[in-house]
């Protein structure tokens, strides 16, 4: 064997830019941390928002010499470029919208962003894994880091149930997954994507190994995107967490955890399509519907955010079904536009809450639109686009979700899912009409205006969504592009 | 013989697996989890996978569970049991065991001439030069991205454990 054969080349180091500059730049941002004296560290935010850009340079200067990486470990391509991007503006608006929260519970820290820069370097590493043994290192990276971002505020009792919620059932959804990755090993002898891929084709015979297989893989997938029947910890958690992480959650991690959904499931096992369709057909049903039914019952704004996070899942399942080039596509738009409407409205959650949290019911948001009308009125933006009106991100991609859908004969998933769509509209219009329509209450006393970080997430994630809606064939050109099929 | 002692072990580790789980003693359980890494070790041996079979002993058997008895030790979890025993069972019990550890030693050594023995199956990478080759050539990015794991992994740890300075 000839070392020489192994050791990467230029081009290989240039293909995880983005994955290099997080690393170093989380990396000094803890060596800062320790260095400094605690009135020199306000500019960790600035420095972890230069980091982010510069691995969005990063994945684009990737992006201009697309192939494999590292003995086929990764591979560079549109899609993963897509959710590299993703992963990386999902950072840039949350950390806008945690730098005041954090000033506020009294509790900033350079670890705060060190983790957040950490977990979209793994969750950039699943969105260009070509690998089962990459994923699971990506996801761990990935979920390690949200885990105890969950629980950072550690004084808080509610951040302490959802860590521990959060990280329990998440090793147990990692044993899934690495139980799935051991079954693949043993039935194709390879865990790389193409190789399984190969080998599934031109496997005779039963294919009910590499279902039992596929499905422990999707068991484990489906506790990261919180698919229905694994959910039951998302609304604790997402509850529970510090309202700027409850927004990261709901889109970063889940927004890689989908790359690597479709990327394994449309890729390594599209010779059994067959076999695992209808299982996600059933799980996509089922999670639009509990996620919304549940919704409609909740007098908590995160938690009924929490499970319409659920639903929406269920939503991009769908396309997930469709299981082809378009469907991916409209996935991949999707993911982008509910990234942007979501992170807005937890920003505005957060910014509503005041000092611990206190005000989080439904009836706490009465007469906001009094008090702070700029706010309101970007509220009710991401909440239409949640619902799915015209001119807003979230009708485009329920849009391309139903016709990918309906392209590939799924009419019953896609009535049933209009449907849902239909009654999802009730409970966020609830959440409208209490703040327009009711006189202002006790948590509208006082409010303090909003931020300057504050008010460029939730302003840049509102005219992220308001041109998603209008104009979106700049995004939905390149996801088309770049889809798998 | 190789399936006879596969059989052997793999109940082994089926039997302790169980006991995990039924016993109310955490102590006992730990001790049952020890018995299936241990059976785990021998089957990965017999597959050929040597330095799998060391280092599930060295780390899953040794260090692990180190930890774990730790852990049941800080949170004081089960009253410790005291069993009384007899005074000859105290004197004669080692010697019975090193007696019958010989006795077994003599029958398999006669009933099973050594030519014929183990034989640890037809995966010969197992070896520990095999796999730092893979894991310094093909699974270098693996390899070195872990430490990003581990580094995350104290990370947390630090900052969920810390006290407040202020």
């Amino acid at each position: 064997m000839n070392i020489a054969n192994f050791l990467p080349s230029s081009a290989e180091y240039v293909r995880i830019l983005p994955e290099i500059i997080l690393t170093l730049v989380a990396v000094l941002i803890m060596f800062l941390e320790a260095v400094l004296k605690d009135n020199q560290k306000g500019f960790f935010p600035g420095l972890s928002i230069v980091g982010l850009v510069g691995a969005g340079a990063g994945a684009l200067i990737a992006w201009g010499d697309p192939g494999p990486a590292f003995q086929n470990m990764l591979t560079i391509d549109g899609f993963a470029t897509f959710f590299r991007l993703l992963v990386i503006g999902v950072g840039i608006l949350v950390i806008f919208s945690s730098a005041d929260y954090l000033r506020r519970e009294g509790s900033p820290g350079g670890e705060y962003y060190a983790l957040i820069l950490f977990s979209i370097a793994g969750q950039s590493i699943m969105a260009s894994a070509n690998e089962l043994i990459m994923i699971f290192i990506g996801l761990e990276i990935s979920s390690i880091a949200s885990y105890i971002l969950a629980g950072y505020l550690r004084t808080d009792s509610r951040n302490n149930e959802s860590a521990l919620k959060y990280f329990l059932l998440g090793s147990f959804a990692t044993a899934f997954l690495l139980y799935g990755v051991a079954w693949i090993y043993g039935i194709t002898g390879s865990t790389n994507l193409s190789l399984i891929h190969q080998s599934l084709a031109s496997a005779s015979g039963s294919t009910a190994l590499a279902t039992a297989a596929a499905a422990l893989l999707f068991v484990g997938f489906a506790f990261k995107i919180s698919a229905v029947p694994f959910q039951t910890w998302a609304p604790d958690v997402y509850q529970g967490a510090p309202a700027p992480v409850t927004a990261f959650l709901t889109v970063g991690p889940k927004a890689a955890a989908f790359a690597i959904l479709l990327r394994v499931f449309l890729t390594a096992f599209a010779p059994i399509t067959a076999a695992w369709m209808p299982l996600v057909w059933g799980v996509a049903l089922a999670t639009m519907t509990v996620g919304n039914f549940a919704a409609i019952l909740q007098s908590n704004v995160k938690r009924l955010l929490a499970y319409s996070s659920i639903a929406h899942a269920g939503y991009v399942l769908v396309a997930v079904t469709a299981h082809s080039g378009d469907g991916s596509a409209a996935a991949m738009f999707y993911l982008a536009a509910y990234a942007l409407t979501n992170i807005g409205a937890f920003s505005v959650v957060a910014y509503f809450s005041r000092k611990g949290e206190q005000f989080v019911a439904v009836d706490d948001f009465a007469g906001l639109a009094q008090r702070q009308p700029g706010m309101a009125a970007m509220l009710t933006i991401f909440l239409l686009s949640l619902i799915g009106v015209p001119l807003t991100g979230g009708f485009f991609g329920k849009f391309y979700i139903f016709k990918a859908a309906l392209d590939a004969h799924l009419v019953w998933l896609t009535v049933l899912g209009l449907l849902n769509s239909a009654a999802a509209a009730y409970y966020y219009l609830r959440l409208l009409v209490v703040m327009y329509f009711k006189e202002p209450g006790e948590a509208a006393e006082n409010l303090p205006n909003p931020g300057a970080a504050l008010r460029v997430a939730v302003y840049a994630s509102a005219v992220g969504t308001l041109l998603l809606g209008i104009f979106p064939g700049w995004v939905l050109d390149f996801a088309s592009k770049a889809a798998l099929r | 013989m190789d399936a006879v002692l596969f059989l052997v072990f793999a109940a082994i580790a089926v039997v302790c697996a169980v006991n995990l789980v039924i016993q109310t003693h955490p102590i006992a359980s730990a001790l049952s989890l020890i018995g299936v890494m241990g059976s785990l070790a021998f089957v990965y041996l017999q597959l050929g996978g040597q330095f799998i079979a060391a280092a599930q002993l060295v780390v899953y058997a040794g260090a692990i569970m180190v930890l774990f008895v730790f852990v049941i030790m800080l949170l004081n979890e089960g009253k410790e049991r005291k069993v009384k025993m007899r005074l000859w069972v105290r004197w004669a019990g080692l010697p019975l065991l090193a007696l019958f550890i010989a006795l077994m030693a003599f029958i398999v050594q006669r009933v099973l001439p050594a030519q014929q023995s183990v034989k640890f199956g037809a995966f010969t990478s197992g070896d520990a030069q095999s796999i730092g080759t893979k894991l310094f050539t093909a699974y270098l990015l693996p390899f070195e991205v872990t430490s990003v794991l581990i580094l995350i992994a104290i990370v947390g740890a630090i900052v969920l454990a810390r006290k407040e300075i202020d």
